[in-house]
């Protein structure tokens, strides 16, 4: 807050006027207004902090001046702050091609992370302390060599072409992969170790972000992906950087082409190297990959088991119809037995029925003979032809157990009435039940 | 806050929304100033509508022109519906787009709209889903702006936006994915960015002890605040509303008008007020105009086949529209006299009138505000202040402000913020100064002004020509109206505006008088030098006790008390 000026004049002391260390307090402040002040603007959060920490307005500006003090510090010694090799301040400008850009810039440790907007200050702040003309006031050598190292390296860094085929074969940006004796030193080392590796080669893809190594417990689809982008890897990767200057005098044409061409097939054959050197890495980073064995096993596994349930199914399935094959067989076998069996036992019953039958049929016809052939008194030959006839043609209307009955019933009897009164019996019961007309047997009326 | 802070805070990238029922704009900061961004179209001001044609949507302007041809599937004037239940809600603004239902059992608002192209089948949108797309359209215009997503925002919003449609607008910014930072008023925002803006141009000081009235003058409403300024701390005294003037009763006057002039020259044609979609393109163009008499002194309505397919063009000038919307501007005055009288404050309070809003362009707006205040209030309007922000952009740059001192702090440090136990505090009822002048002719200089919110500090010097002992008695002062008739009306012919007070009664003088009250302390200082300063620290605690220290400025020593905030005063005002 400003200082605010008043213009009028202020009235001499009285005389007379007098007070303890000549301050006088006479009232004191009327009631305040309560009311709410906007949230807003840098003086309220000013004010928010103050009432928040409790803080006097003479202790908050003692505070926060030194937060400043400390903040503007910490931002000077930030990211750029590398301390400078003294080889590499000695180095040749001329000898670019060799120089560590980032490590000029203070951004080594950086590198391909580095945004333009870091390079772009790392540059600032190494021109403010390297420009000759600095140099020059301060008596020094005249030596503008590392200022132009520093040119150089913005020239190269901030252009992202150039930046691009300069990070392609930035050496100290890689990481060598482990070997395997470091990864079987502990059980987690792989992930450990590899991982940065292919952090580090990462950087080439065109597709980003890239997919890392992950850990133990990585899911098998991540394992997967991993693999599946690692060897279909799409790389920018370029080594135009280590080409041989081709001469650019106009003279030399042939000269010129010779070398050009040579560059190319140099290009391309580091190209193809590169991808194979990485097509290597992984395939030994997968045959090192605990991950992969486990997945496979618990396939192999899952594989069997599969396989196993299957056989067992089909062994099931086989045994089931073997049972029923042999049941079916039994059952017909024993049918087949059975129906033997019975028809032997119908044919002998028939036999014997028939037999029976003959046997009553012979006791019929001889009691109609012991019943004097049904005649009164001596039958002549016509009344034994009527009688016998009769006799026959009721037997056929029995069958063979009413002849057996018929037999039964005759069997013992010798006198001629009781013969006669079974038979007319038997001929009654044939016409009641309308086997026989009434009056058909004529000899047993 | 500078972009490389690093950490999570580089995460969050805020900007500021001011987010009108009419007009939206986004700002973000560079370099501790605001710049409002334009989205694709190239606009600065994006009008808040949607429209649906065919199965696309289109935003802004481009949904603007849609009002025309396709207005039941263009939304527009929503904002205001926001967290509100049907029967809330005034939907008149909507006339002419899609109208509003009932929804959700009539507690919230949605719009039925043809939003696919090959259904016939109507979607219905609620209000916060379509402030959630608006919203994703500015997100979407900032971060292809800055080449970043935004993802946070102090977002701007009336000065009585109820709790539930702050609740409700928070709801709809995290579905578009913005995480709202802070709701700040209008008016304050735009004073932010005004004071902002005053603070780059002169000395990094905090801005004068002052009273500014901010008048926020939208389309379709008005919105006026009275805010007391201390020290760059905002207390707002009193707000006035009327939610149905504002720039769209301008335009409505030109419709009129035009429509009017229509039917002279044509007599046959049928009123372009009674066909929507004339009426459509009448509104569009009278905007236009209206926009186009502010910076010119004559522009021309030029409609293509506005009615029974007659082309119209009329050419108007900026008289003739002021004219015709003297009405109008006298609401606007009204508006603003009653936010004083509301604040229980004369005009002569006013230090600053602050316009905001579209409707600030217009020159006649600020001319009669400045006639209808004394000379002594500064009007802020591009017409009156060469140097003034442009009113439309003012409350989205303050939000932008707003958002870049905020953005580094966690969400709970923000509410912990404007918890009523840090906001509310008490505030000075009278001022607090020195008496100075002779004995008799006493006179009273204000150090800390009333309405200060405490604890407060100020600091005064006041040159002592004869040097010598100096009595300094800090009293607290009374402000007091002067009115003193003047009898010579031949002398206010000097007064310009000689709009219709020439019957008028003998002007009166009206000036502030500062009177001593209460003495608090008094404090001798001895043996000050000829032409020497005395430089007085006026210290306010929380607790009331007022510290003073005045000492001669390059000398040593000087006189140090305190005035305890007591009993006595309880006992003696009671």
């Amino acid at each position: 807050m400003a200082t605010i000026q008043i213009k009028a004049a202020l009235p001499s002391l009285p005389d007379g006027w007098s007070a303890e260390k000549d301050f006088k307090p006479v009232g004191s402040l009327s009631q305040p207004t309560s009311r709410a002040i906007e949230p807003v603007g840098p003086h309220f959060l000013a004010h928010a902090r103050r009432k928040r920490h409790k803080r006097t307005f003479s202790e908050d500006e003692r505070i926060q001046a030194s937060q400043t003090v400390k903040k503007t510090e910490d931002e000077d010694a930030g990211e750029i702050s590398e301390t400078e090799d003294p080889m590499m301040l000695q180095r040749e400008a001329k000898d670019w091609k060799q120089q560590d850009h980032y490590a000029v810039l203070g951004l080594s440790k950086y590198r391909w992370r580095a945004t333009e907007e870091q390079i772009k200050k790392a540059h600032r702040k190494k021109v403010l302390k390297h420009h000759p003309d600095k140099k020059a006031a301060s008596g020094k050598d005249e030596n503008d060599n590392f200022f132009k190292c520093i040119q150089r390296a913005t020239d190269i860094l901030q252009d992202p072409v150039k930046r691009r085929q300069f990070d392609s074969v930035d050496e100290a940006a890689d990481k060598e992969p482990p070997s395997k004796k470091d990864i079987q030193k502990k059980p987690g080392n792989f992930y450990k170790l590899m991982g940065p590796v292919f952090e580090a080669e990462g950087r080439f893809s065109k597709k980003q972000p890239v997919p890392l190594l992950g850990g133990a417990e990585a899911s098998k689809e991540q394992v997967e992906e991993f693999y599946n982008f690692w060897y279909s890897f799409d790389s920018w990767r370029t080594f135009e950087y280590l080409d041989e200057d081709v001469p650019d005098d106009n003279e030399n044409r042939d000269q010129k082409r010779h070398v050009e061409r040579k560059n190319n097939n140099a290009r391309k054959k580091r190209k193809v190297e590169d991808t194979q050197r990485l097509r290597q890495l992984l395939d030994s980073t997968m045959t090192q990959d605990e991950r992969i064995k486990k997945f496979r096993q618990e396939g192999n596994k899952q594989k069997n088991a599969k396989k196993a349930e299957k056989e067992a199914a089909e062994k099931a399935a086989k045994d089931d119809a073997e049972k029923k094959k042999a049941e079916d067989e039994r059952l017909a076998k024993e049918k087949e037995v059975a129906d033997k069996a019975a028809k032997e036992e119908g044919k002998k019953a028939k036999d014997a029925a028939k037999n029976a039958a003959k046997k009553n049929k012979r006791v019929i016809r001889g009691a109609v003979k012991d019943g004097g052939y049904f005649a009164e008194g001596t039958a002549g030959p016509k009344d034994i032809d009527a009688a016998l006839k009769d006799a026959d043609e009721m037997i056929a209307k029995l069958d063979n157990e009413e002849v057996a009955a018929l037999s039964a019933k005759l069997q013992g009897k010798t006198e001629k009435g009781a013969i006669k009164g079974v038979f007319q019996e038997e001929a009654k019961r044939l016409v009641e039940g309308g086997k026989a007309k009434d009056g058909e047997y004529k000899s047993l009326a | 806050m500078s972009a490389e802070d690093g950490g999570e805070e580089s995460s969050r990238m805020a900007i500021g929304i001011s987010f009108g029922n009419s007009y939206s704009s986004i700002a973000y900061t560079v370099d501790d100033k605001a710049e409002v961004i334009a989205n694709e179209d190239g606009d600065r001001q994006i009008p808040s509508i949607l429209s649906y044609v065919s199965g696309e949507e289109f935003h802004g302007n481009q949904a603007k022109a849609q009002i025309v041809r396709n207005p039941r599937n263009t939304i527009a004037y929503f904002r205001d519906f926001l967290g509100k239940p049907f029967s809330e809600i005034d939907p008149t603004a909507c006339h002419a787009s899609a109208h509003p239902v009932e929804h959700d059992g009539g507690k919230t608002v949605a719009f039925s709209v043809l939003e696919k192209e090959d259904s016939d089948e109507k979607s219905t949108l609620t209000v916060s889903e379509v402030t959630t797309r608006h919203l994703r359209r500015l997100k979407q215009s900032a971060s292809d702006y800055q080449g970043k997503d935004v993802n946070a925002a102090v977002i701007t919003v009336p000065s009585d936006f109820s709790d539930s449609q702050k609740a409700a607008l928070t709801e709809a910014a995290k579905n578009a994915e913005i995480e709202v930072l802070q709701f700040i008023s209008e008016p304050i925002a735009a004073l932010l960015a005004h004071d902002a803006k005053v603070q780059l141009s002169d000395a990094p000081a905090a801005p004068q002890d002052q009273i500014v009235l901010v008048a926020d003058l939208g389309a379709t409403r008005s919105d006026v605040a009275v805010v007391a300024s201390r020290g760059g701390i905002y207390t707002t005294l009193a707000t006035a509303h009327d939610y149905e003037l504002g720039g769209a009763n301008l335009d409505k006057v030109l419709i009129e008008y035009a429509a009017k002039e229509f039917l002279k020259k044509n007599k046959n044609a049928s009123d372009p007020r009674t066909n929507d979609r004339s009426l459509a393109k009448l509104t569009l163009e009278a905007e236009a105009v209206k926009k186009a008499l502010s910076l010119g002194q004559s522009a021309n309505f030029s409609i293509e086949s506005l009615s029974d397919g007659i082309d119209f063009t009329l050419s108007v000038n900026r008289s003739r529209f002021e004219m015709l919307a003297n009405k109008v501007l006298a609401s606007f005055t009204r508006l603003i006299e009653s936010a004083v009288q509301k604040a229980d404050l004369d005009a002569l309070d006013i230090g600053t009138l602050l316009i905001s809003g579209g409707t600030a362009h217009m020159p006649k707006v600020a001319s009669n505000f400045q006639s209808h205040f004394p000379e002594s209030t500064t009007v802020i309007a591009p017409s009156t202040s060469p140097t003034a922000i442009n009113p439309s952009e003012l409350t989205a740059r303050g939000a932008a402000i707003q958002a870049s001192l905020i953005s580094g702090f966690e969400q709970s440090d923000i509410s912990e913020n404007t918890e009523a136990v840090v906001t509310v505090t008490p505030h000075l009822q009278n001022a607090i100064g020195l008496v100075t002048g002779k004995a008799g002719s006493e006179h009273f200089s204000v150090i800390v002004d009333a309405e200060t919110p405490v604890p407060v500090r100020r600091t005064a010097q006041i040159a002592v020509k004869d040097g010598g002992d100096v009595l300094l008695t800090l009293a607290e002062g009374v402000r007091e109206i002067q009115v003193t008739k003047d009898e010579k009306p031949a002398a206010n012919g000097t007064h310009s505006d000689d709009d219709e007070d020439e019957d008028d009664e003998p002007e009166e003088t009206r000036e502030k008088v500062w009177k001593a009250g209460k003495q608090l302390a008094e404090a001798g200082l001895r043996g000050i030098k000829k032409g020497g300063k005395v430089e007085i620290q006026v210290d306010v605690a929380v607790d009331l006790s007022v510290t003073l220290v005045c000492r001669e400025v390059g000398g040593k020593g000087g006189v140090r008390g305190t005035v305890e905030a007591g009993k006595v005063e309880q006992n003696g005002k009671a």
